[in-house]
């Protein structure tokens, strides 16, 4: 099997121009012919329905959540890259997209890239149409600040709030078309299979939360904006329903997934207090501006009060190893080099497993109301899980599992290997290579539903015309069949242990062995502890109720069955890549400094996934990655 | 820490609710309102029990997904969420009584899980700017002043939970309304459609069932995003504004 990305012929920064100069088009007369689906309403889901109905499709959008305002999205706190260049500070698109692909650590494609930033000027301009209430100088006009790793100011921000603002903009217009009769909307309804007809993707097969009816859905095309899979791990900053079980069910249909090891770890992350923890909170990055990390130089001094740690005795770790980026230096090595410090028995807090992150220097440069009007709201989170105020003592910060890089491989066209099946946002894994930049994931987001998908989605529809998918295909009702049997077969198991029990169990396991170092011998231990549980999962699940209206401890259950599938697959994928790149960091791949290192030779590819049935070894189909502009070169941030 | 609960236990919209009594032994005074529940919740499994039906998503204050009210106060005791309520505030021994969020156009669909597609229905009738992608302007070209820019932001803060309603004795959902018709209305984007929005908006919030605003404050005072019950006037004079001109004839 050989995988066509399918990326357009010419230069690099005309390819994006000239694809749309060529692009089919389908006539306003035959969108209305075209029945689309979109499953999931976060920045991708609800920016693409709102886009392709108000183009004059049929759009029928799905959600897990009571509303689609209530998306994952929402959380995301820091802000959202744009190559304005409103600074006037040297940024272009050109900067951007090579910032993306360095901080991708050489693991994305050039061209896909290179449209995310073509596009990220034209988001701003749409969000603000939208009222999104973007942070603005006196002058009225719009504010930036520089974020993770950037060198120049072009992330745009609102307040500690932009995801649920930008969210909040893409639900409006997606209200308004809802409103207009051009997309029907269905929260509080689960994906939990994809309808193959004569090999393309026709429909999907759901499950009402709260009746449980499990029905199927035919369309002209799928789109999947199902977000990342970082729930994995159990504990992560997710919120509690995200899940990989879209991607995961499509995958088991043949869609391919793409470097499904590439897992972010976020660095300013509230720590892990205890056992009870149902999920961990990020402290949004922007924090990094202008708080300092540090540990005690001596371990002695982790138990002391931060305060009486005289500066001689402090150790700015980040300041003193990369000293261009300091306290900015990107996410994957900000981590790792927190958990080093931990490592070393430098950490503080409970269980040594924490850093500071210290505001004292910037109280005393910009006054404590600057900081209060910057960063007040993540003060106040913080005072109210932890009790403590970091106005007066150092926050104390540890990385958590945040994002996802991996997802279903998609061509230029965001199309999967399966025809028509359509992946976006978080859920592909096109654009972040093995690292994701700080601000970058609002921007993904957004651009492929704003303005890729209404442009490449004509490519698959126009081979379509006069090829209506009938419901009553026989596809349809044996999906349905499948999907019932197998929840049904969850509900028989009748054992003695919750979701939670294996759910934890399993994300205990991920993170020890494919977290934040990986090594060849805790990868094969961790298959076969994943492969022990999840026979234990289907022997001794006790799960209580029926398939008939709300059991949350069902859905749970689906979601986690096919995590316990699915974390073997990212050990896997860990396992073949025998190198260092990004988020990815095999213990045996670094320098003597221990910073990544990577195999350009024998591992710059992007690593895509067959599914070969129960049991069976999926197969690897590599997509080699071609660099024509940038040259690739070792990330330094020192 | 160890608390007695009362719980409200219903198990569809159909049939009636009861208050049942459960023990919630062992908690850790770090623990979230929520996490307790889901202790609750184990344990309650391993005694064939069905376990309490509740909503949370995001689990850090900003989804608005959770809908308990508790000790009568919609996301119980200080300003926050559910998720944001931790154990310590509570004393050891303290009885709590947990009930889904009450508003008749709320209906409760299982123990504490209501339904708010109301306030869905609600900014479908008004709360959006039309425009299209890909025709808007430079984000620069119109300048928005930084204390206006500031004020939508405050009104837009809103995380659409719906405690507002459920706290207030009237059932009224003006705080909501209130928060989406300020935020468009006070951007220069969202001008031309100013009375048009007011008027469906508020139309479509009488129509849901919600009651009307008597100035009780409730709303303000369990708001998790502190949107300030001030936005509830600028909302009436926009509404009284819009109405003349469609009782005089102008175009709306």
């Amino acid at each position: 099997m050989t995988l066509d990305s399918k990326i357009p012929a010419g230069p690099l920064e005309r390819k994006w121009t000239d694809y749309k100069n060529n692009a089919k088009l389908v006539s306003p007369a035959n969108k209305r012919k075209f029945e689309l689906i979109v499953v999931g309403s976060g920045l991708a889901g609800a920016s693409a329905a709102a886009t392709l109905a108000e183009q004059g499709y049929k759009v029928k959008c799905f959600c897990y959540q009571d509303s689609p305002r209530r998306a994952h999205s929402i959380a995301a706190q820091g802000g959202i890259n744009a190559a304005k260049n409103y600074q006037n500070d040297g940024d272009s698109v050109y900067r951007l997209f090579y910032d993306t692909i360095k901080g991708g650590d050489f693991r994305s494609r050039e061209a896909n890239v290179h449209r995310l930033a073509e596009v990220s000027v034209d988001i701003i301009d749409q969000c603000v149409a939208q009222g999104v209430p973007f942070a603005r100088e006196y002058g009225g006009l719009l504010a930036n600040r520089s974020f993770g790793g950037a060198q120049v100011s072009r992330t745009f921000y609102a307040r500690g709030q932009t995801g649920q603002q930008l969210l909040l903009g893409a639900y409006s217009g997606l209200s308004h078309q809802i409103a207009l009769g051009a997309v029907k909307m269905f929260p509080r309804t689960e994906m939990l299979d994809l309808v193959l007809v004569d090999g393309h993707a026709k429909g999907i097969v759901v499950r009402d939360l709260n009746t449980g009816e499990i029905t199927s859905h035919a369309g002209d095309a799928v789109l999947l904006c199902t977000g990342g899979y970082g729930n994995v791990f159990y504990l992560s900053t997710n919120a509690r329903g995200c899940n990989v079980s879209a991607t995961y069910r499509a995958h088991k249909r043949g869609a391919l997934f793409a470097n499904p090891c590439f897992t972010q770890i976020h660095p300013t992350c509230i720590p892990v207090g205890g056992d009870y923890q149902s999920k961990l909170t990020l402290m949004s990055e922007s924090l990094r501006n202008d708080g300092r990390i540090w540990v005690p130089k001596r371990k002695e001094d982790c138990g002391k009060d931060p305060s009486s740690i005289p500066e001689a005795d402090r150790d700015y770790f980040l300041e003193r190893k990369y000293p261009s980026y300091g306290n900015l230096a990107p996410r994957d090595i900000s981590s790792r080099s927190a958990k080093e410090a931990c490592d070393e028995g430098r950490g503080v807090g409970p269980g040594g497993l924490g850093v500071y992150l210290d505001f004292a220097e910037a109280i005393g440069r910009l006054g404590r109301k600057t900081i209060e009007e910057r960063y007040g709201n993540l003060f106040e989170m913080y005072e109210n899980i932890t009790g403590e105020n970091a106005y007066e003592r150092p926050m104390r910060i540890y990385p958590a599992v945040h994002y996802t890089m991996g997802g279903l491989w998609v061509d230029y066209n965001l199309m999967s290997n399966i025809p028509g099946l359509h992946v976006l946002g978080e859920a592909n894994f096109s654009d972040h290579g093995a690292n994701r930049l700080g601000a970058s994931a609002l921007m993904q987001g957004l651009a492929d539903g704003y303005f890729v998908i209404p442009y490449t989605l004509g490519g698959y529809l126009t081979t379509q015309f006069g090829k209506k998918t009938d419901p009553s295909h026989p596809a349809f009702e044996s999906t349905v069949r499948e999907v019932k049997s197998r929840v049904q077969s969850l509900l028989d198991i009748k054992g003695t242990r919750t979701v939670d029990h294996f759910h934890r169990t399993l994300g205990l396991i991920m993170w020890d062995y494919c977290g934040m170092a990986r090594s060849r011998e805790g990868l094969t231990g961790a298959i076969e502890k994943i492969q022990k549980l999840r026979a234990e999962f289907w022997s001794d699940l006790r799960l209580l109720g029926g398939s008939a209206g709300i059991n949350m401890e069902l859905e749970r259950a689906g979601r986690v069955a096919d995590f316990l599938e699915f974390g073997e697959l990212m050990c896997l994928d860990a396992l073949v890549r025998d190198e260092s790149c990004g988020g990815h960091f095999r213990t045996e791949h670094q320098t003597p400094e221990g910073e990544a290192l990577r195999n350009d030779q024998d591992f710059s590819f992007v690593s895509a996934w067959k599914y070969e049935g129960e049991g069976k070894t999926p197969t690897l189909v590599k997509e080699p990655l071609a660099y024509e502009q940038v040259k690739l070169s070792t990330r330094s941030y020192k | 820490m160890k608390f007695h609960l009362k719980v409200w236990r219903q198990k569809d919209p159909k049939s009636p609710g009861r208050l049942e009594d459960y023990e919630a032994d062992n908690i850790p005074a770090d623990a979230s309102f929520l996490e307790m529940l889901d202790i609750v919740n184990a344990g309650l499994t391993g005694k064939n029990i069905e376990p309490i039906q509740f909503e949370s998503d995001c689990r850090e204050g900003i989804c608005g997904n959770c809908s308990l009210t508790i000790n009568g106060v919609p996301h119980g005791p200080g300003r926050g969420t559910t998720c944001q309520l931790y154990m310590r505030k509570f004393r050891d021994g303290d009885t709590i009584t947990i009930e889904p969020f009450r508003a008749d156009p709320f209906p409760v669909q299982r123990d504490l899980v209501v339904n708010r597609a109301a306030f869905d229905r609600i900014i479908q009738a008004g709360g959006f700017i039309s425009e299209r992608s890909g025709s808007a302007p430079d984000a620069n070209s119109v300048p928005i002043p930084k204390t206006t820019a500031d004020e939508a932001m405050d009104a837009a803060a809103c995380i659409g939970c719906g405690a507002c309603a459920a706290a207030c004795p009237n059932g009224s959902a003006m705080l909501f309304v209130s928060a989406k018709v300020a935020h468009l209305g006070l951007l220069p984007q969202g001008k031309p459609e100013k009375d048009r929005r007011v008027l469906g908006m508020v139309r479509q919030m009488d129509q849901e069932g919600f009651g009307n605003c008597s100035n009780y404050y409730a709303c303000e005072a369990v708001c998790p995003a502190n949107v300030p019950a001030a936005f509830i006037a600028r909302m009436n004079r926009e509404f009284t504004a819009a109405s003349a001109k469609e009782m005089a004839g102008l175009p709306v």
